[in-house]
């Protein structure tokens, strides 16, 4: 693995009971860059997100071929943690899923219960709020529920509680798909911020935030890798017709 | 290859409603040239006043085009493909409002002439007009097709147009040369021989676009094999 690469999938098949939802999907991640996975509905995106950390894990009956590399290691080889995986590879989901608890604790409940060493979990908490660009709204509402909190601003406080755990890798499934245009745009703005200190992988059916966002644009299709290429090549001149059709809205 | 068409079957209209309009566009240059062309060699200024005349819906329909496609770019944001369509379109209305200007340059000149006595029998003229109308035409079919050979037969016309134009320059400079008289008209006719210069450039412009609108490569800037002469 070279070292701009942070986790490499080689020959990955994936199936859900007897059903093959990944066909030998071969690609690298780069460190730092933020790759967006495109494609239609049920074409693997999410699934393939969701192998990354190994949340695939928690659904009964799948199984994974192939082999992905994660500092060196297989994060499927049998010796791996799955939780230690989750911790150093975060996720943000579609809809905001904050805990039912106090702002405070939704970013302190983590470090907490995985007892890593992160040091004053007060300074954690400001921290993290503050990457995920929240810390001057909620600052003062600390101990107030998160619930309290507008869809946009629950999002983020997603991302910071994700931040809070010291990852690598933030994985996003369509992270502002329950988002109005505003919040959509301030999460879009942290992630150019994030990917200085972060990986960050997104599914997304939004054309225009993959070409937005992201450094590096995967095409799937039917559990297939059609194309992976830089973004600008993409959304200018895609090598693959098939691609095109899709980004330029000639399907189905 | 066939192009599939557009989910949405309103934006696949807009997008042929802007190829029909650059057709209409081209067709009314194409005209606008060779009545001016006309005008000069039956000498009658009326065909030419009506060329200046109908510039006006030339302009029009440029205005027009450009904005559908500022309007579908804001709208629609197009990639890939389509992005490079509406660049393309962008442009090519462009350079033929500039062609519609240049048939009311060679109108205004031919009136001009007309109220002389005729300095030579146009040979050269007609036929750089005709070429320049075929570029004009074959630039828009290789559009539509998406042709890139015929892109390619437009770059090359274009140098044989130029060759004509030196070929024009340099028979009227002996005309001037000869009589102090001819220098008048001869400055005129050179400035039509100029102008359908200048058309044939436009008309490569848009073959240009078309290379760059099918393959995403740039070839504006890069010269054609047939411009690098063999060292004396």
């Amino acid at each position: 693995m070279d070292s701009n690469t942070i986790i490499q999938l080689s020959h990955v098949n994936f199936y859900y009971g007897q059903s093959r939802a990944l066909t030998d999907i071969s690609m690298s991640f780069r460190k730092n860059k933020v790759t967006a996975l495109i494609g239609p509905s049920g074409c693997g995106k999410s699934t393939l997100l969701r192998l990354l950390n190994r949340m695939n894990d928690l659904i009964d009956g799948t199984s994974v071929e192939g082999e992905i590399l994660f500092e060196d290691k297989n994060i499927y080889a049998p010796d791996i943690d799955p939780v230690e995986i989750r911790r150093k590879i975060g996720m943000v989901f579609q809809k905001p899923n904050p805990f039912p608890k106090t702002i405070y604790n939704n970013i302190a409940y983590g470090p907490k219960l995985t007892s890593i060493n992160t040091g004053d979990l007060d300074t954690l908490v400001e921290q993290s709020l503050k990457q995920a660009v929240l810390w001057d709204e909620v600052k003062d509402l600390l101990n107030k529920s998160a619930m309290n909190l507008s869809g946009g601003q629950q999002q983020r406080l997603c991302i910071a509680r994700a931040l809070a755990m010291k990852p690598d890798i933030l994985l996003m499934d369509e992270p502002t798909s329950a988002l109005d245009p505003i919040s959509t745009a301030k999460i879009e703005e942290l992630i150019e911020e994030l990917k200085k200190n972060y990986t960050i992988i997104i599914v997304t059916h939004n054309m225009q935030q993959a070409a937005r966002i992201s450094d590096e644009t995967a095409f799937f299709y039917m559990g297939n890798l059609v194309e992976y290429n830089k973004t600008e090549e993409i959304f200018t001149k895609p090598d693959m017709k098939h691609t095109e059709d899709y980004i330029t809205g000639r399907f189905g | 290859m066939e192009e599939k068409k557009h989910t949405s079957s309103h934006y696949e209209k807009e997008l042929q409603e802007i190829k029909n309009g650059l057709i209409y566009l081209g067709a009314l240059t194409e005209k606008a040239i060779q009545a001016a062309m006309k005008s000069l060699s039956e000498r009658n200024a009326d065909i030419a006043r009506k060329v200046i005349k109908d510039d006006n819906e030339i302009d029009r329909l440029d205005t027009d085009l450009e904005e559908r496609c500022i309007k579908i770019l804001a709208l629609r944001q197009p990639t890939a493909i389509d992005l490079r369509f509406i660049t393309t379109a962008i442009k090519i209305t462009g350079h033929l409002e500039r062609i519609g200007d240049m048939a009311v340059n060679i109108a205004e000149k031919a009136i001009l002439l007309i109220e002389e006595p005729q300095l030579k029998p146009y040979i050269d003229l007609p036929r750089m007009t005709d070429l320049v109308a075929e570029m004009i035409k074959n630039s828009l079919d290789s559009f539509i097709r998406n042709d890139l050979r015929m892109a390619e037969k437009v770059r090359q016309t274009e140098q044989v147009v130029d060759d004509l134009n030196e070929q024009i320059f340099r028979e009227l400079l002996t005309f001037m040369m000869e009589d102090s008289k001819s220098i008048h008209r001869a400055l005129l006719i050179m400035q039509v021989s100029k102008n359908l210069e200048r058309i044939a450039d436009h008309a490569k412009g848009i073959a240009d676009m078309v290379t760059y609108m099918v393959t995403g490569e740039c070839v504006r800037h890069q010269t054609c094999p047939l411009d690098e002469k063999e060292p004396a």
